[in-house]
């Protein structure tokens, strides 16, 4: 039967080819236990092995259409000379390599690189560790704390990043952000009146703040619920074994948790290398450009200035990165998960 | 194990400061919605809006187009969702259930698109619709809102359909269903806590999109409520009451619904089903 696989007959040895049929109707569908018909089945007929492609039609024709199409036109337009008149007059100028020359010339487009790299870095450090530790505290507190807990990170990982923006900008306000007011009550009279906006570093740290705040409840959850996951004798032959807390985490836990860490680290830092709406909405990439990465880049590039072709190419350039993290990421999938 | 005062105290503490740390955003938004302007911009932060006003967000509400974006937003997100639930529910099912050459490929691009890097494709969205002459309207948007959310859907509906035990599709089957009835009557009314959070997490990612709607639907009457949001600090300058009435507004029916249904998503509802 071609709709069968090997992995799926080494699962219920001697069932494989037992079709669980009521009539005729042959199932493509693996695994079948034992049939309580015990009628033997013939051939699938033509119809039954063309049904998974008949179902994934409209998925395959919406991918092609919705994302194919805009990502070979993304590179399309990177290879040509599409600025304001252009686009106007509808014209296609190819330009070869230029755009990319350009770019990869341009003390610009490294200058940006790097910071958006050291942005990732950082984010995803500081998610991950807090998101951990978070999870750790989950796993250790009572239950009405443990619920108070999630409550407030639930609402963290809920909130709409537009609105989120729309708050911290509120909250990092010059003149009655509750920050500036707490950090002068504090003692650091310096920062009353502080505009947060004005430095690259101040941005950033808003920003920043702004992303860990609402990512770390997603690592935080799945930490806590793979935790739960982990026998608890485990924990008790360790401790017999005289290893303490750190011991522990270092010899039982992350060990057992070692996929959650690899697939959820390279998934926080696919996410916030592409980060667009917190970058953008807190300062405009701003002060004098100093807070932009590559995302917001490609777009001011694009849409700022005019320049289409040259937006592309960075947007190629950036995806090309995406990709080579993506495929590192793919590798442990699927080392990791045969039953995809 | 016994833990000592210490031990048992300070998780508790650590967990009141994070409580404080992240709830306060949230709560500082509503609370300063429901603050008198002279409380909103007094020296000393107001923490308890006791003598609280609606006035903020009336001004929302009554600011220009709202109904609009609101209509435009529920448009889009639910077109989106839907649309993506029933494209989605059936490359689940042929994934969760069925072994066909070409299976891990759909998959892995499936895991790829999931990641896929909308926000620089915007310029490419951009041009392909502008030649299509779709600019300001919302079709092509409910369209790439689809896409966005549909890997997604189609990775947690394959979770949850293979999670239904296969013996109850089969003796449905042989009890006389065909493979369709058998998915309609007894798969698909399992799937329900399924669907429901996977449209709860394809609404909020809809829900929230900035980017690419900013830069195709220029025209108010196209809009959505992100824009609005993102409008509103601009054009109402430094009424910060009036705009977290609006951030408020466009929070609030999000975080009901992901606390409501978290929870009813988490459930063994197939955990009975196969004994006896």
């Amino acid at each position: 039967m071609a709709v069968h696989s090997e992995r799926v007959q080494t699962q219920s040895p001697g069932s494989g080819k037992a079709a669980v049929a009521s009539t005729d109707e042959i199932v493509a569908s693996g695994a079948g236990r034992t049939p309580k018909s015990g009628r033997p089945a013939g051939g699938p007929r033509v119809p039954a092995r063309l049904t998974p492609y008949l179902l994934l039609l409209p998925a395959v024709a919406a991918t092609v259409l919705l994302l194919g199409w805009p990502l070979l036109k993304t590179i399309l337009v990177s290879f040509q000379n599409l600025n304001k008149r252009q686009l106007i007059q509808h014209l296609t100028e190819w330009n070869g390599f230029e755009n990319y020359t350009e770019q990869l010339g341009s003390a610009d487009f490294w200058r940006i690189t790097g910071r958006t790299v050291v942005f990732t870095v950082v984010n995803v450090v500081l998610i991950m560790v807090l998101g951990t530790l978070v999870g750790l505290l989950l796993n250790r507190l009572g239950k009405k704390m443990r619920l108070t807990l999630s409550i407030a990170l639930i609402l963290a990982w809920a909130m709409p990043v537009v609105a989120a923006t729309t708050v911290f900008t509120w909250l990092f306000d010059q003149q009655f952000g509750v920050v500036n007011w707490f950090l002068d009550k504090l003692g650091w009279h310096s920062m009353l009146h502080y505009n947060w906006t004005s430095t690259q570093y101040s941005t950033f740290f808003v920003i920043i703040l702004l992303i860990v705040w609402g990512s770390i409840p997603f690592v935080a959850f799945n930490m806590y619920a793979g935790l739960t996951t982990i026998p608890k004798e485990l924990y008790e032959a360790a401790r017999m074994d005289g290893a303490g807390s750190f011991r522990v985490f270092t010899s039982v836990i992350v060990p057992i948790m070692k996929p959650f860490f690899l697939a959820t680290t390279f998934l926080e830092v696919i996410w916030v290398f592409k980060a667009f709406t917190q970058v953008y909405l807190i300062n405009k990439g701003g002060p004098e450009d100093l807070t932009r990465t590559l995302p917001v880049h490609a777009f001011l590039e694009g849409f700022g200035a005019q320049r289409f072709g040259a937006g592309s190419a960075i947007a190629v350039l950036t995806i090309v990165m995406l990709a080579t993290l993506m495929a590192y990421y793919f590798r442990i999938i699927l080392k990791q998960e045969d039953e995809l | 194990m016994r833990r000592s005062l210490i031990g048992r105290t300070w998780p508790n503490a650590i967990a009141v400061v994070l409580f404080v740390f992240f709830i306060f955003p949230v709560y500082w938004m509503i609370a300063t919605a429901f603050k008198q302007d002279s409380d909103v911009i007094s020296r000393t932060p107001v923490f308890l809006p006791l003598n609280a006003t609606l006035e903020h967000f009336d001004k929302a509400v009554h600011a220009e187009n709202f109904w609009t974006y609101v209509s435009n937003s529920l448009i889009v997100t639910v077109g989106a969702v839907l649309g993506s639930l029933v494209i989605a529910t059936l490359a689940a099912f042929a994934i969760a259930r069925m072994r066909f050459r070409g299976r891990k490929g759909f998959v892995l691009v499936v895991m790829a698109a999931q990641m896929a890097p909308w926000e620089v494709m915007i310029i490419a969205a951009y041009l392909i619709v502008r030649d299509n002459d779709m600019l300001n309207s919302l079709v092509p948007l409910t369209a790439f809102y689809l896409m966005m959310v549909l890997p997604f859907t189609i990775w947690t509906l394959r979770g949850f359909i293979a999670a239904v035990p296969k013996e109850l599709e089969e003796s449905a089957m042989v009890d006389g269903c065909t493979r369709t009835q058998a998915f309609l009557k007894v798969i698909f009314p399992l799937l329900a806590p399924g669907l429901m959070s996977t449209s709860l997490f394809g609404f909020i990612t809809a829900w929230n999109e900035f980017p690419l709607v900013n830069i195709l639907n220029k025209k108010p009457d196209v809009q959505t409520l992100p824009l609005w949001l993102s409008s509103f600090q601009t054009n109402f300058g430094t009424d910060w009451g009036a705009t977290m009435a609006a951030s408020t507004l466009f929070a609030v029916p999000i975080l009901i619904l992901f606390v409501f249904l978290q929870r009813k998503a988490v459930g063994g509802l197939t955990d009975g089903a196969v004994k006896g």
